[in-house]
């Protein structure tokens, strides 16, 4: 199966997706966006955290310390009313994106038919 | 850090879930615990960059360097301190020197309120190049027609004998105008300043602010001090004020001890009442202009009033006109005479700094090389290049930040350092203290950390280009040594070798200058003559009763055992102090329109020119008989003829001194009168007993030293007046020496700074050779186990560091061609190319290379083929 390594924008945009649904911690919203993707998304440690620390200085999201479910201390990430007005902002500037993608895709190549 | 420990725990969390979620989906736990560790990676990285989205996080990480960078420097205190060392002398030299860049040519009144608004006003006359001093009518008729200068304040050093109870002593003073003190605004402590109008009428006003050092040391602190009377040359003044401690006079030179009013002039300069004569120039005024005039539109003011002046006043003003100049242009105080020393100095440490920077980078070269394993493994497991740059360059700053404070420190202790070596010349209390102010303080910054980059930059460059592979492969493979670097390393040694030859050079040049100057012949003798300064008018006399003592005293130091003549004269020649100078008129000499001929002149005793042995070329000298009531009488010298008589015999004939006619008696060889290597100048001489001084000097030609005369000479003066003290007896040698103490100073400096740079520079060689034999210890083993003899390797090791120090001198004495003409203004009689000054350059260069290179070389010569062959 193929696995496709996330460009930085992309990533933040599925985080603040992910946490659309409410609170969750680093390793969860990983799992999330794993199962989401039927596996194809991989979500390197390496650049989720450093991406959740990112959007946490940028006010987006605010961080807490909470216990899970198996009675263990995490921190657990939340949206912020400004992450909300951002998560809108940037879906509707993908959704733009892929249109305009699918429509030059759609397009039949020169010499193909 | 809280911060750090929760990154840790957060990502701990999540290996631990992860792991969780393996066992609950049926792995063994050791597996489920590899899995999941292998599927997060490297946790240290991923904390590392996780890290680095912190705010502030370059502040962490450079602190993390410089911790990290301490730790390593303490691990080799031997370099460490090696590096400070070179940093400090090259930092403290530069603090040093701008410390008194700044405190004798930029600030050096402290005390004055803005200071930098202070210009000096300086007379200039057509046809001339030098300066003169201002007289008080014109500097009256500046102050009531400018209207774009907002104060004139007029000022003049004088020297004084200061008598407290049965003690007599010489202080330095000013002669001021009255808003003096308001207009530098300077409150006096104790008391006021001048009223308006005490500078006005003939000694009229004797009143004097002391200075608070006068003060607390002749006065103990006095409470009750004004309203009290002091003494100076015998008159009394009363004391109206009490100067601010820190407050030392606007002179760069001398701290003062009092301040009177302008009015006071005739009667304590004994003699000319000047405040009236337009044609007697002394005053050496400060101005300071109106907020938005700049200094060409106030000077251009000043011309246009002067040449009213001209107009109005052509017999003492044709030709006259003034210039304003930054305080450290001032020609009337020390900082004119200093001001090409500290240029040079300013330049010397410059290449002091340059030779220790590249000695600092070679030792980071080589120490590079003992890192190279640390380093290597560093980049393999994933720092950047330019994070070890980075951290290399904080080493480096560290280094130079320590030295820095170093380097201030020796500023510091280092401020008072000219003035102790001027007074160790000539015995005389001087001011010439460096100022250690913030500017200073960010200039040391700044070239803390030039230089950091200037030593630490290629070192670190090359060292982080470490080829990663070969490195690890073979573990003694020379990385740095190689190639590039030994080549970086050779040049800086190089660079070294040529900034202190150029420096060499230079110290050879004004060593040679200076001794051209002592066996320059003056025009008159300078071995066999000695003298001491008297006063009268400290004493209180008049003209009649000084000539009695004169003649008297004449009498009397004649008479002393082992001395063949003895003569007075008003100015010793070679002196600080001004020669009189007046407009000059002749009955045959028609001056261009608009020249003004003026000459200085002398006044001098019988027995003068006998006494300093200066030929009479014809006509006679003077005698006792050219008196007050005899014709007045003057003798002239040789280019005074040449230029006013056109060179015919001006015997017979008379010329007009001021208002008066004088003949001329006799013609003098010309001689130096201020110093050696000004040129020839028209100079004439007029009796003592015909033109009254009240402060004058006496010469007595004699074999005996100074030491032997005092006690006689004192008697024979208390014999007279038990009042009068004479000034200690001195040579005229060091009469002379007096003049070219500046000169002193610079060849001292240079010679210190350039003993610096070579030692300097002989490290730096001592160092490239013996690393470049510890690395090559497996060729010289091999040379000898094939058959090369101790002597050959001494030999190779020799030549190499040789070839080096010889291209480097090429390098420097090509670089000395170019900048010792930066010296010409302060050498005598030699060139700046002068060929014996670099040839000594060059044989002590020689001398300290093959010394340097010695130890390696010898090192070289008794490896052991059959040891260096088996490791």
């Amino acid at each position: 199966m193929t696995r496709i390594e996330l460009l930085q924008g992309t990533l933040d945009l599925i985080v603040l997706q992910t946490l659309r649904w409410g609170p969750r911690h680093g390793y969860g919203i990983a799992q999330m966006i794993r199962a989401g993707s039927r596996n194809v998304l991989q979500v390197d440690t390496g650049s989720l955290y450093p991406a959740l620390h990112r959007l946490e200085r940028q006010g987006v999201i605010v961080a807490d310390w909470s216990v899970s479910e198996n009675n263990q201390r995490v921190r657990v990430y939340k949206l912020t009313a400004k992450g909300r007005k951002r998560l809108a902002a940037e879906r509707s500037k993908w959704a733009q994106l892929t249109e305009a993608i699918q429509g030059i895709m759609a397009q039949p190549a020169e010499g193909e038919t | 850090m809280r911060r750090d420990r929760e990154l840790d725990e957060e990502l701990r969390s999540h290996l631990r879930m992860a792991e969780q979620d393996r066992i609950a989906r049926g792995e063994p736990p050791a597996v489920a615990a590899a899995n999941a560790l292998r599927e997060f990676g490297n946790f240290g990285l991923v904390k590392e960059i996780t890290r680095e989205m912190w705010r502030g996080a370059w502040l962490d990480r450079w602190l993390n360097d410089l911790r990290f960078g301490v730790r390593m420097l303490r691990r080799s205190p031997g370099f460490a301190v090696m590096a400070i060392l070179c940093l400090t002398v090259g930092i403290g030299a530069n603090a040093t020197v701008y410390g008194w860049v700044e405190g004798l040519l930029l600030r050096p009144y402290p005390a004055v309120a803005h200071e930098e608004q202070l210009l000096v006003l300086a007379g200039t006359r057509r046809g001339s190049t030098g300066y003169d001093e201002i007289a008080w009518p014109d500097f009256l008729d500046l102050a009531r027609r400018c209207t774009l200068i907002e104060t004139f304040i007029g000022d003049k050093i004088t020297g004084v004998t200061l008598s407290i109870g049965d003690r007599a002593e010489v202080a330095t003073g000013s002669i001021v105008s009255a808003n003096y003190f308001d207009a530098i605004g300077v409150r006096p402590i104790l008391g006021r300043g001048f009223l308006p109008g005490e500078d006005v009428g003939r000694n009229a006003h004797p009143v004097t602010v002391i200075s608070y050092r006068l003060w607390q040391e002749r006065f103990r602190g006095d409470p009750d001090i004004i309203g009290k009377k002091q003494s100076l040359n015998g008159v009394p003044f009363t004391i109206v004020g009490v100067a601010p401690p820190p407050f030392y006079g606007t002179f760069v030179g001398y701290p003062f001890q009092f301040w009177v009013p302008a009015s006071m002039q005739g009667l304590l300069e004994g003699g000319d009442y000047k405040l009236e004569d337009r044609g007697a120039v002394w005053l050496e005024p400060f101005a300071r202009l109106k907020p938005g005039v700049t200094r060409e539109q106030a000077e251009g003011e000043i011309a246009g009033v002067m040449r009213q002046l001209e107009r109005e006043y052509p017999t003492t003003n044709r030709g006259r006109s003034m210039v304003l100049l930054p305080l450290w242009r001032s020609p009337f105080n020390a900082s004119g005479e200093l001001l090409p020393t500290l240029r040079i100095a300013l330049a010397v440490a410059t290449f002091v700094l340059l030779i220790a920077c590249a000695n600092v980078g070679n030792l980071l070269l080589v120490r590079a090389l003992g890192r190279r394993h640390e380093l290597t493994v560093r980049l393999a497991i994933g720092a950047g290049r330019r994070r070890l740059v980075a951290q290399l360059l904080t080493e480096s700053l560290i280094l130079s930040a320590l030295a820095a404070v170093g380097g201030c420190a020796v500023a510091y202790i280092c401020r008072d350092v000219l003035s102790a070596i001027f007074s160790s010349f000539n015995g005389i209390v001087y001011r010439l203290p460096a100022e250690i102010d913030w500017r200073v303080l960010a200039l040391s910054a700044g070239i803390c950390t030039l230089s950091t980059l200037a030593f630490g930059l290629v070192p670190a460059l090359l060292t982080s280009r470490i080829d990663l592979a070969g490195a690890l492969r073979s573990g003694s493979a020379s990385v740095v040594g190689g190639g590039r670097g030994s080549l970086v390393r050779s040049g800086m040694v190089l660079v070294q070798v040529a900034l202190s030859f150029v420096l060499l050079v230079s110290v050879g040049l004004v060593v040679r200058s200076v001794a051209r100057m002592r066996d320059a012949d003056p025009g008159f003798a300078t071995r066999d003559v000695v003298l001491t300064g008297f006063n009268l008018l400290a004493a209180g006399y008049d003209t009649v009763k000084a000539t009695e003592f004169q003649d008297a005293l004449l009498a009397r130091v004649q008479a002393l055992g082992g001395v063949q003549s003895a003569a007075f004269a008003r100015i010793p020649p070679f002196s600080y102090a001004t020669y009189g100078s007046a407009p000059v008129t002749f009955e045959t000499y028609q001056p261009a329109p608009d020249e003004q001929a003026t000459a200085q002149f002398n006044q001098v005793g019988p027995g003068y020119f006998a006494t300093l042995g200066i030929p009479i070329v014809s006509g006679r000298e003077f005698t006792r008989d050219d008196n007050g009531t005899s014709a007045h009488v003057a003798i002239v010298n040789e280019t005074m003829v040449t230029r006013y008589w056109r060179g015919a015999n001006p015997i017979g004939t008379r010329f007009k001194v001021k208002n008066e006619w004088v003949n001329v008696i006799g013609v003098a060889k010309d001689a130096k009168y201020e110093s050696v290597r000004e040129a020839p100048k028209p100079f004439f001489y007029l009796p003592l007993r015909q033109r009254f001084a009240g402060r004058f000097v006496v010469f007595l030609r004699t074999k005996l030293d100074p030491k032997q005369l005092a006690t006689p000479v004192l008697r024979a003066v208390h014999a007279i007046d038990p009042l009068v003290a004479p000034a200690s007896i001195i040579t005229l040698r060091e009469q002379m020496a007096i003049t070219s103490a500046s000169q002193r100073i610079t060849v001292l400096l240079l010679a210190m700074f350039g003993g610096l740079a070579l030692a300097l520079a002989a490290v730096g060689l001592y160092g490239l050779m013996a690393y470049a034999v510890s690395q090559s210890s497996r060729e010289l083993g091999l040379r000898m186990a094939l058959g090369a003899k101790a002597a050959d390797l001494l030999r190779l090791v020799m030549s190499q560091g040789l070839a080096l120090t010889a291209a480097g001198v090429v390098v420097g004495a090509a670089g000395a061609l170019a900048l010792t003409s930066l010296m010409t203004d302060l050498l005598y009689q030699v060139s700046p190319r002068d060929p014996r000054a670099f040839g000594i350059a060059g044989a002590v260069m020689a001398a300290v290379a093959a010394l340097a290179c010695l130890g390696p070389a010898l090192r070289a010569a008794s490896a052991d083929p059959l040891r260096v062959l088996r490791d």
